[in-house]
């Protein structure tokens, strides 16, 4: 057999996420250089701040300012910084409990080595110089020893609030297709159609994905099928797709190939889209360093009777 | 109901366990076909067929292999027709395992099939998991899962709780154990390199890696027709931690310790833990929260620092701890899975063999 294909596959997700009036109160306050915690029930002041009491769930909003400097909780030291980390440099991860907060903020410091970073040790925030509503407002931590800041007693209203982010994500692969469906793939190289065979019930899955799922065993006799084939049920398509260079009204069929065990589906060209029927015998058409059937066409033989294709509608 | 017992008294039973050898790359086969030997293992040691399992449930990620409902392709190795009673949590399989014995104790169900599987060979793990995180305060800077992992071991450092030797140890003795185990992927004497996130190294991580993990579960008299010692499932529990990091503890772990509790694990002592504890400091911290002395044999499969895919390490916790009482090599065992950054969420589970 020949070698599993594979192929690079990056997914990329712009998730557009509303904020409530906390996280947007904090957001639009780093923006203006202004960290505000957020006041429970039995006076605790979380920083980040969140919505509901975490211990007794009841909502909170008393938003209180605390100060851009604090101590570290805990750190690890990252000398190798990875894609979208804060710093390009090797830095510390560290949790850090500002001034007047109760609870740690996740961020980065800014060190020369692990020999200059300590559980205890004291630091303040580094402001990003562009500001937009967003944790990355703090750039990162810097080492620090004088006092501790004075918060201004900002109460959390901001006049032109982030009410929303967009939270990018990319994330990288290596997609390989697996054992199946690279013969499928491979075959399609020549313009060849191939199924897998079910070793227990006889049928013949196209595209393959390497299991029967009646029988749930591995479908492992490749089996060519087609060229031709039988329109088993279709619709028209009206509504043109966009970056889609198809006039519409056009067809959209499943096709039963000859010997396979299931329809695929395909497109009907160079017949009226009122005339095609189930039935209809088509065959596919490839268009030049095409690496799948374009098109399926009708052949011109006679229809196929109903009962040789009844079972794969 | 016709059944005289009521439902919610069932006892429910492991009576079957696989898995894969787990590797750090499958990328030859897809995920159903990674799967379905572990499926056709599981059901050939209890003679069940498809048409006899009465519910499924699975476990995975469509981030791992960054195809969307990859689990729905993964039923083809299930054998889904005529149609079947199914569903799928987006969690380790330890999870599916849960909601198939609340479905088994409801009396719905006799019988059932758990399984769950993880491809992390096909994208980069670390940066995968960063997406599981708040996406406010968190996701937006990737801190990646052993930088989480590293900032609690400091943090359990700081409190003298352990060092890094003790660390160290916990990992070789881990990669030993699993000298036995055919199926681990680090095996034997494994070099503690270098740092990957000070004071983690190579050692005291997880290796990454493939594979997948079958049980099946079944009820009261139907257990004892299918397995001759069935590890009966005394109790179960899971719970999560508030989602701030900066909120938790980060040196405890109260939500294995009320889970633990409600699974009643402190009435009689256990002889076996499997924990799934992916970095070396959280054995450390598991076993602080459980109460396990050097009396309890702990992680003997070599547990998550021998093979640890993703989704599915935590079903094999279960799956190994219940192989044991199936041998007759433990009478009453520990499971512990974990899921998310830091042990944020913890399932615990307490399995017993018939007395001999
Ligand atoms: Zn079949």
């Amino acid at each position: 057999m020949s070698a599993i294909l594979k192929a690079p596959l990056t997914v990329e997700f712009p998730f557009t996420r509303s904020l409530g009036p906390v996280q947007s109160a904090f957001l639009t306050g780093l923006r203006e250089r202004v960290v505000l915690g957020v006041r429970t029930g039995d006076g605790r002041v979380l920083v980040p701040p969140v919505e509901y009491d975490p211990v007794t769930a009841e909502e909170i909003r008393d938003l209180v300012e605390v100060a851009p400097t604090g101590t570290v909780t805990t750190w690890a030291w990252n000398h190798e910084p990875r894609r979208g980390q804060p710093l390009d440099r090797p830095f510390a991860w560290v949790l850090v409990r500002l001034d007047g907060a109760d609870t740690a903020l996740l961020h980065a410091l800014d060190a020369p080595g692990p020999d200059a970073v300590r559980t205890g040790m004291r630091v303040r925030v580094r402001w990003a110089e562009e500001r937009s509503g967003a944790i990355t407002d703090i750039a990162c931590f810097e080492p620090y020893d004088g006092e501790p800041a004075e918060p201004a007693g900002h109460g959390g209203a901001f006049d032109d609030a982030v009410t929303g982010i967009v939270a990018a994500a990319r994330l990288d692969y290596t997609y390989s297709p697996g054992r199946a469906q690279t013969g499928y793939i491979e075959a399609l190289g020549d313009r060849r159609i191939v199924g897998e065979r079910c070793p227990i019930c006889r049928k013949v899955y196209v595209p393959p994905r390497g299991a029967c799922p009646t029988c749930g065993v591995a479908t492992e006799e490749r089996v060519e099928v087609g060229p031709a084939g039988t329109v088993t049920t279709f619709c028209i398509v009206n509504i043109k797709a966009k970056n889609l260079d198809i006039e519409v009204p056009y067809v959209y069929a499943h096709i039963a190939l000859d010997g396979a065990g299931l329809a695929l589906h395909g497109r009907i060209a160079g017949i009226p889209y009122d005339r095609v029927r189930m039935g209809l015998r088509v065959e596919p058409v490839w268009t030049e360093g095409a690496r799948y059937p374009d098109h399926y066409r009708p052949t011109g033989e006679p229809d196929a009777d109903y009962d040789t294709y009844k079972e794969l509608l | 109901m016709t059944r005289e017992e009521a439902p919610g008294d069932r006892d429910i039973a492991v009576v079957a366990f696989a898995q894969t050898d787990h590797r750090r790359t499958s990328e030859e086969l897809s995920e159903v076909e990674m799967l379905m030997p572990v499926l056709h293992e599981v059901m050939a040691s209890t003679g069940l067929k498809t048409a006899d399992i009465d519910f499924t449930c699975s476990g995975s990620s469509d981030y791992l292999a960054g195809r969307a409902f990859s689990f729905t392709l993964a039923l083809d190795g299930v054998g889904a027709w005529p149609p079947i009673s199914e569903s799928h949590v987006e969690m380790d399989g330890a999870w599916a395992l849960y909601e198939a014995w609340v479905k088994l104790r409801t009396g719905d169900a006799d019988t059932a099939l758990v399984y769950s599987y993880g491809k992390s060979s096909p994208g980069s793990v670390r940066d995968v998991l960063t997406r599981q995180l708040d996406p406010y305060y968190l996701a937006p800077l990737w801190p990646d899962s052993v930088a989480l992992a590293a900032l609690q071991a400091q943090a359990l450092i700081d409190t003298g709780a352990t060092d890094e030797p003790a660390l160290a140890a916990i990992g070789a003795r881990s990669r030993a154990d699993a000298a036995a185990n055919p199926h681990a992927q680090l095996r034997g004497s494994v070099p503690q390199g270098e740092y990957l996130v000070r004071p983690l190294r190579t050692g005291d991580c997880p290796p990454i890696g493939d594979g997948a993990a079958a049980v099946v579960l079944a009820a009261g008299e139907r257990a004892r027709e299918l397995c001759d010692r069935p590890a009966w499932i005394r109790g179960i529990d899971h719970r999560v931690e508030a989602h701030g990091i900066g909120v938790r503890d980060l040196t405890d772990s109260p939500s294995t310790r009320i889970a633990a509790e409600r699974a009643g694990v402190h009435e009689r002592p256990v002889d076996t833990a499997e924990l799934h504890a992916p970095f070396s400091s959280q054995e450390v911290i598991l076993r602080k929260v459980l109460g396990l002395d050097e009396s309890v044999c702990v992680n003997p499969s070599g547990g998550a620092s021998a093979a640890n895919p993703i989704m599915a390490a935590g079903l094999i916790r279960i799956g190994e701890a219940a192989a044991r009482i199936h041998r007759g090599e433990s009478d009453r065992a520990l499971a512990h899975a974990t899921s998310g950054p830091c042990l944020q969420q913890n399932l615990v589970a307490v399995l017993e063999g018939d007395p001999r």
